[in-house]
């Protein structure tokens, strides 16, 4: 059964992660922690990054590791349990000496485990969209920031497709609320009235979508185009398209825009209802580049199934390590201190075509596409931005944030007022 | 409904019995007593010091991450008295009390958020960073006064008292018991973790409060603040093990547990059951609540699901494994279910659950009265003795 | 009335003609028979084989060249084309793209419509119509290139199907045709396209028989009126629309009360008057739709919580696993759809007696194994009940995944039910509900008129008694269990269809079962009927006000308030063992 194998392996993981932690100081390996929930409700989610990095360490190994020494994986399960987040972090990093950490997903895990990496003078990496609002000394941020997802598409909507009403529809925690925000602020300032926005948030696991759905439509048929602007989390869109489909709601009529809903949360969906819908990320698995291709056989090879997708977040957990290796072998060291200042000004390329670059305030340049959902569970790109968006952690739409940059080269500072010139958050 | 509840096993529990001779202090300091306070005086004494102390190459060595690790078990253990005493002892079945213990913690909370003051990441020193770029304009009426340290410590433990008295006075005054009332304590966490997730509440919805700085002045990361708060966790147990053994001993004690096995005929006899419900009720409230308030400095994050009824459930099956109705029963099973989880999700994740599952059903089908028990049978087996006055 | 397009066949096979693979091949036979005809006859044709056709068939092929083209504005360009030219084959053609089954071929640049046939693709070359081979799926990945579309164009191609289903012979295609073509009078100024679609409106109406279409087609040309020169005929189209409840007819009537866009006031009044009386519509079917709603939830509520009312009643015991006895059903569901996966409509009514019988039978083996050893200890009960369902949980996870998995709906339940055009119920929830009611009549059937019933409804009043009377207490109580978690695994299966299918599916329904059980009465049915369907409605109506969560929890509360007044519930057990 699944389980026994699974067990196995993790058995055997764990016996040659603590095998290696033991011989690590005389052997001269690099060990690299891995800080993913494999067990839990995110587990769904987080379990392919875990199987990503693995994957890059066994490359990287093959070609010989970095600095002449080979990388050892150290995997921890939170078990998507957030005090257990900062205990594992703490565990990694103060009693296996990790070089790095590649981890978290929720922005709870990951604020709950700032304060173990700035105490303890870690660096993680962190590979998930979220919402700004945050630039840590000890964080590279590879994730999308607002301005590398959210207002591209909505530039998108209203300027490709004249959307003029909005529904802003989010479940409750702090990423859509902070995203809906500078969204709401950003269509006040191009001219929105506030009678054509409406702003609605769900619990978690919400699945009756009845009214809501009634109430976007009745929003929806005044007379102008209207468009769902989605931070619905994940698996509770699939109700949401659902009930769209059947309250014959029909992409044409009112797209949604979502930024939670990639190739990990269509596949094994009947997609035939969704087709038409958007999505906003800065990758998508359809992507014809050779780099991208590559990828996704070494991916196939790898985890020996030819039908697991590739996803955005394991595109930015790709960047982040490929950085990483770069930086350490800039700095001839495997020191946090020492590869913190090397990284900023660092490119590596992406699996998009383009490049990946680290900025002053520890996010990186990201393109920005826009894809339809096909009924294969694939996206097709219809937009893309140019070039690559550099990632804003103070978004200049928010009022608290007017001036407010982030600098850790020059201005050695996450939270730098220009304006009143006081350098906060330390 | 069937046959009234009888706990007979319960009622076999040679501590109900007010010990021959030796009076009051005696008969609170029995058996099971003398072991665990040197135990816990031990700890207080050897954890801080094979910290700091000792050099971090030595062998003894205590980690930071291992002191942190025990304060939050001692944490575990003065929540599972306070279920044990009001389950054990009382009867009742709580599914929600991870409530009070989250009410604790979040009353701490946002005295540390208060403390964090300009140094948080807006620099705004009225404004927690949240609410800052939720765009709160101005700090709630119920936020205020928690930059004072006192204020913060009594609604600790005013706050979860105050739940439990409404809620136990509607409960009990309408006599809703047993499975009834169990399943309304876990409606009334369900709710408060809904309420608490939601961001106009104001509590930080579903990030909770983190990013903590320093408490009273000391910086919550240095390794001297963490063996004080380890310290002071360990002292609450003492103590709170020492309020509960009071209660047990006492009238008060002997009434409660009356009504545990018999709650018709305490009430016919003339005792105010409702009264006594309610008082232990609370009590056990206020001492989940300062649990709950030790937690949180020490892992440095409180966050709505620690309302979920699951973690409620949890805290019942560390007291029926360590034994329900003994408090060292408790703390025991806290201590050994945890270390278990500690070890398991390390170790093998996928067998947590199924352990934890079957610790439930084992635990209940074979071991009612828990390692107690097994370690009174033991002992029984070992001295030949037979327990005072136990009714079958 | 658009209806939503689904592959799946239905138990019976496809239906006569009505699948688009039945429209397709019948245009290619046609197409062929005519072609044979007129090359024979010589005579000229609605079809490709005659010069005029082959000439029009060159033109397509150029046009269709230009698809190629990423642009899609230039793809635009090209349907408009297309639209305009009297070309019979145009229509086919431009509801296969709209399908995405069109492809161009990388090595000539020919157009092509790929059919799926068994494991492969039967091609078509769209410029001629005829067959041009098979090819497998891995080729048509490599060789050929898909002509994408975007939304906008999926809208273009929508509206200039609905002008050629104008004419088609079935009724429900008309009408769903002259919907989307009322679309094009929301933009209140009156302009070209509108011109053009009033006059293929009233061109129409010269013709239609089918009462349904002529409405609205009246509706249509009565909207055109409403941007007319003369304000008596504006008048007189507002009369006409009255209280219609189309959306569209509302906005232009709530322009039409602007002073910006009407001149004329008695024109105004009248439109403000109509409009009011529309309000006063859509707020009474608002009302009813809320309520349906209400019901919807209260139908889900009261599956998942009847089966914990039976076994509550019997036993005095709260099952914690009840959920997990939900989730096991709504797996039930989804093995039944690996199994059948061409008859989707079957595996869902095969799914209920099964899931009815996996959930049972676990069940009766946690009473068996469990739950019997602890009788009278029901706090204990809840403990090991709840260690089973964590089993259960990982156990689901461990064999078949972490990841939801997907459960799709059969035709006859997707969709809505429209009544009229402020008021549809989805067809998924009218089933359920309709489910629920009908578990309902045949638990009460069980309980009032079988052996079984008599012996449960004895043991609950009043065991030692039964017992005296020759009842065998022990397998009544396995046998209410087994009832109860059987009735638990079809709520599972009505839950597939409504929300996603996880090991976590049935955490979420635990709180909310037992809060209607405790609300309606134990070993009420009733109770848990009309308890369960007035937390639903209540819920509903709070939604909106108060956001879902604050809904939520308003009701739990209510419900806590509630207890304490009616300890016992809505509907209390009478008797006097019902006190202990």
């Amino acid at each position: 059964m699944m389980s026994l194998k699974r067990l196995l392996s993790r058995s055997l993981l764990l016996v040659v992660a603590v095998a290696a932690a033991t011989a690590a100081s005389a052997a001269g390996v690099i060990k690299v922690g891995v800080l993913h929930s494999l067990s839990g409700t995110m587990a769904i989610s987080e379990e392919p990054l875990k199987d990503t990095i693995l994957m890059m360490i066994a490359e990287q190994n093959k070609k010989g590791g970095v600095l002449g020494r080979k990388l050892v994986p150290v995997v921890v399960d939170p078990a998507s349990n957030w005090p257990l987040f900062a205990e594992k972090a703490q565990e990694l990093l103060e009693k296996d000496k990790v070089a790095v950490v590649f981890g978290c997903w929720t922005s709870v895990s990951r604020k709950s485990v700032l304060p173990v990496f700035e105490k303890d003078d870690g660096l993680l990496f962190y590979p998930v969209q979220w919402e700004g609002e945050e630039s840590s000394r000890n964080i590279i941020y590879t994730g999308a920031t607002p301005n590398q997802q959210a207002i591209p598409a909505v530039q998108y909507l209203m300027n490709g497709m004249h959307v003029k009403r909005w529904a802003l529809i989010g479940t409750d925690y702090v990423y859509p609320r902070t995203t809906n925000k500078i969204l709401e602020a950003y269509l006040e300032a191009h001219g929105v009235k506030p009678a054509d926005i409406m702003i609605r948030y769900t619990p978690f696991g919400f699945s009756d979508w009845q009214s809501i759905v009634a109430e976007i439509k009745t929003f929806g048929s005044q007379g102008e185009k209207t468009a769902v602007v989605s931070t619905i989390n994940g698996d509770a869109n699939v109700p949401f398209y659902k009930e769209l489909a059947n309250q014959h709601i029909s992409a044409e009529d009112i797209p949604v825009m979502a930024f939670s809903v990639g190739e990990q949360e269509l596949s094994g969906l009947d997609t035939r209802p969704l087709v038409g819908h958007l999505a906003a990320w800065n990758y998508f698995m359809s992507v014809r580049t050779p780099a991208n291709r590559a990828m996704i056989r070494a991916w196939h090879a790898y985890i020996g199934n030819d039908k697991r997708v590739f996803n955005d977040p394991m595109e930015a957990s790709v960047i982040g390590f490929r950085l990483w290796v770069k930086a350490v072998q800039k700095a001839h060291s495997t020191n946090a201190d020492k590869v913190i200042a090397a990284l900023p000004g660092l490119e590596v390329p992406n699996l998009t075509g383009g490049t990946a670059q680290v900025l002053a305030d520890h996010m990186i340049t990201k393109p920005v596409l826009i894809g339809e959902i096909r009924p294969n569970g694939q996206f097709d790109v219809v937009w893309r931005t140019q070039g690559e968006v550099p990632g804003e952690a103070w978004s200049p739409y928010l009022a608290a944030d007017k001036g407010v940059i982030s600098d850790w080269v020059h201005a050695k500072c996450g939270h730098y007022d220009t304006v009143t010139r006081v350098c906060s958050g330390q | 409904m069937g046959v009234p509840e009888m706990a007979p096993q319960a009622a076999a529990d040679s501590r109900l019995a007010v010990p021959a001779g030796g009076g009051r202090v005696a008969g609170l300091f029995d058996r099971p007593t003398q072991v665990v306070l040197p135990l816990l005086a031990a700890a207080l004494v050897l954890v801080p010091l094979l910290n700091l102390a000792v050099p971090a190459s030595s062998v003894l060595h205590v980690s930071s991450y291992t002191v942190g690790l025990l304060g939050k078990y001692a944490t575990y253990a003065l929540l599972a008295l306070a279920v044990d005493l009001v389950w054990g002892y009382c009867g009742i079945l709580t599914l929600g009390h991870a409530a009070f213990f989250a009410l604790g913690g979040y009353a701490i909370g946002m005295y540390l958020m208060r403390e964090i003051g300009g140094r948080g990441v807006y620099g705004n020193s009225s404004l927690p960073d949240f609410m800052v770029f939720l765009n709160w304009k101005a700090l709630p009426w119920y936020w205020h006064g928690f930059e004072h340290f006192w204020l913060a410590a009594a609604m600790v433990m005013l706050a979860p008292a105050a739940l439990a008295l409404v809620f136990g006075w509607l409960a009990f005054r309408s006599r809703v018991t047993g499975v009834y009332l169990s399943i309304m304590t876990q409606a009334l966490t369900y709710a408060l973790m809904l309420v608490f997730f939601r961001n106009e509440t104001g509590f930080g919805g579903n990030n909770g409060f983190t990013d903590f700085k320093d408490i009273l002045g000391f910086d919550l990361q240095a390794s001297t603040t963490r063996v004080a708060l380890f310290a002071a966790a360990v002292i609450a147990l003492a103590l709170g093990y020492l309020a509960c053994r009071l209660v047990v001993t006492s009238r008060t004690g002997r009434v409660i547990q009356a009504v545990r096995d018999a709650e018709s005929r305490a009430r016919f006899i003339g005792y105010r059951v409702e009264s006594y419900k309610l008082w232990v009720f609370v009590f056990s409230a206020v001492l989940a609540g300062i649990a709950g308030a030790l937690y949180v400095p020490q892992i440095g994050i409180i966050n709505p699901s620690e309302f979920s009824p699951v973690n409620s459930i949890e805290i019942v099956i560390w007291v029926a494994v360590g034994g329900r109705g003994t408090l060292y029963g408790a703390l025991a099973g806290a201590l050994l279910v945890n270390y278990a989880k500690t070890y398991l999700t390390e170790a093998l994740p996928e067998v947590w659950l199924y352990a934890l599952g079957a610790l439930f059903v084992l635990t209940t089908l074979f071991l009612p009265r828990g390692v107690a028990g097994l370690l009174s049978r033991g002992h029984r087996a070992v001295t030949g003795a037979d327990p005072a006055g136990s009714p079958r | 009335m658009r209806t939503l397009r689904h592959r799946d066949p239905g138990v019976l096979g496809p239906v006569s003609g009505r699948g688009r693979w039945g429209a397709a091949l019948l245009w290619v036979a046609l197409l062929g028979v005519a072609a044979a005809a007129a090359a024979v006859a010589g005579v000229p044709a609605t079809s490709a084989g005659t010069p005029a056709s082959e000439a029009a068939g060159g033109q397509r092929a150029l046009l269709l060249a230009g698809l190629k083209s990423a642009d899609y504005a230039v793809k635009a360009a090209i349907i408009t084309q297309m639209a305009g030219q009297d070309d019979p084959g145009t229509r086919a053609f431009l509801a296969q793209l709209l399908q995405e089954n069109v492809y161009s071929r990388e090595s000539d640049g020919r157009i092509f419509i790929a059919r799926q046939i068994g494991q492969g693709y039967a091609l078509l070359d769209a410029a001629t119509g005829m067959a041009a081979g098979t090819v497998s799926e891995d080729d048509l990945n490599s060789d050929f290139d898909p002509i994408g579309i975007n939304d906008q164009l999926r809208s273009l191609l929508q509206s200039v199907l609905a002008r050629f289903d104008l004419s088609s012979p079935d009724a429900s295609t008309r009408l769903a045709a002259v919907t989307t073509l009322l679309q094009a009078f929301n933009d209140s100024t009156g302009n070209a396209a509108t011109a053009g679609v009033t006059a293929l409106l009233r061109a129409r109406l010269g013709v239609e028989r089918d009462r349904a279409v002529r409405r609205a087609l009246q509706t249509g040309l009565a909207l055109a009126a409403l941007g007319s020169g003369s304000a008596g005929q504006r008048l007189a189209a507002i009369e006409r629309l009255g209280s219609s409840l189309n959306p569209d007819v509302y906005n232009r009537l709530v322009a039409l009360t602007a002073p910006a866009t009407e001149p004329d006031p008695r024109v105004r009044a009248a439109a403000g008057r109509a409009v009011r009386e529309i309000d006063g519509w859509r707020e009474f079917y608002g009302g009813v739709q809320t309520l349906i709603f209400g019901l919807g939830l209260g139908a889900v509520l009261v599956l998942a919580a009847i089966g914990l009312a039976i076994t509550f009643g019997v036993m005095g015991v709260i099952n914690m696993a009840h959920g997990e006895l939900i989730m096991l059903g709504a797996y039930t569901a989804y093995v039944m759809q690996l199994l059948l996966p061409n008859h989707i409509g079957a595996s869902v009514v095969l799914a209920v007696p099964a899931a009815f019988l996996v959930s049972g039978s676990c069940g009766v083996l946690i009473e068996r194994s469990i739950v019997r050893f602890l009788h009278g200890r029901p706090l204990e009960t809840l403990l090991a009940t709840f260690g089973v369902s964590l089993v259960l949980q990982q156990l689901a996870r461990d064999v078949f995944s972490p990841d939801n998995r997907p459960v799709s709906a059969p035709t006859w339940m997707t969709g809505s039910l429209q009544i009229n055009d402020a008021l549809s119920i989805t067809y998924n929830r009218l089933v359920v509900l309709l489910l629920t009611l009908v578990v309902f009549a045949a638990l009460l059937l069980i309980m009032k008129r079988t052996r079984l019933g008599l012996q449960v409804r004895a043991v609950s009043q009043n065991r030692a008694m039964a017992r005296a009377m020759g009842v065998r207490s022990h397998w009544v109580d396995a046998l209410a269990f087994g009832l109860g978690s059987g009735i638990a695994g079809i709520a599972g299966v009505a839950l597939s269809q409504l929300t996603n299918v996880g090991p976590e599916l049935g955490q979420s329904y635990i709180v909310d079962s037992f809060m209607v059980v405790v609300f309606g009465g134990v070993a009420s049915l009733w109770g848990t009927l009309i308890g369960g369907m007035l937390i639903g409605v209540v819920n509903m109506i709070l939604e909106p006000y108060a956001g879902a969560v604050l809904g939520k929890v308003l009701v739990l509360v209510g419900v806590i308030l509630f207890i304490q007044r009616r300890p016992r519930g809505l509907f209390p057990q009478r008797g006097r063992a019902a006190e202990g």
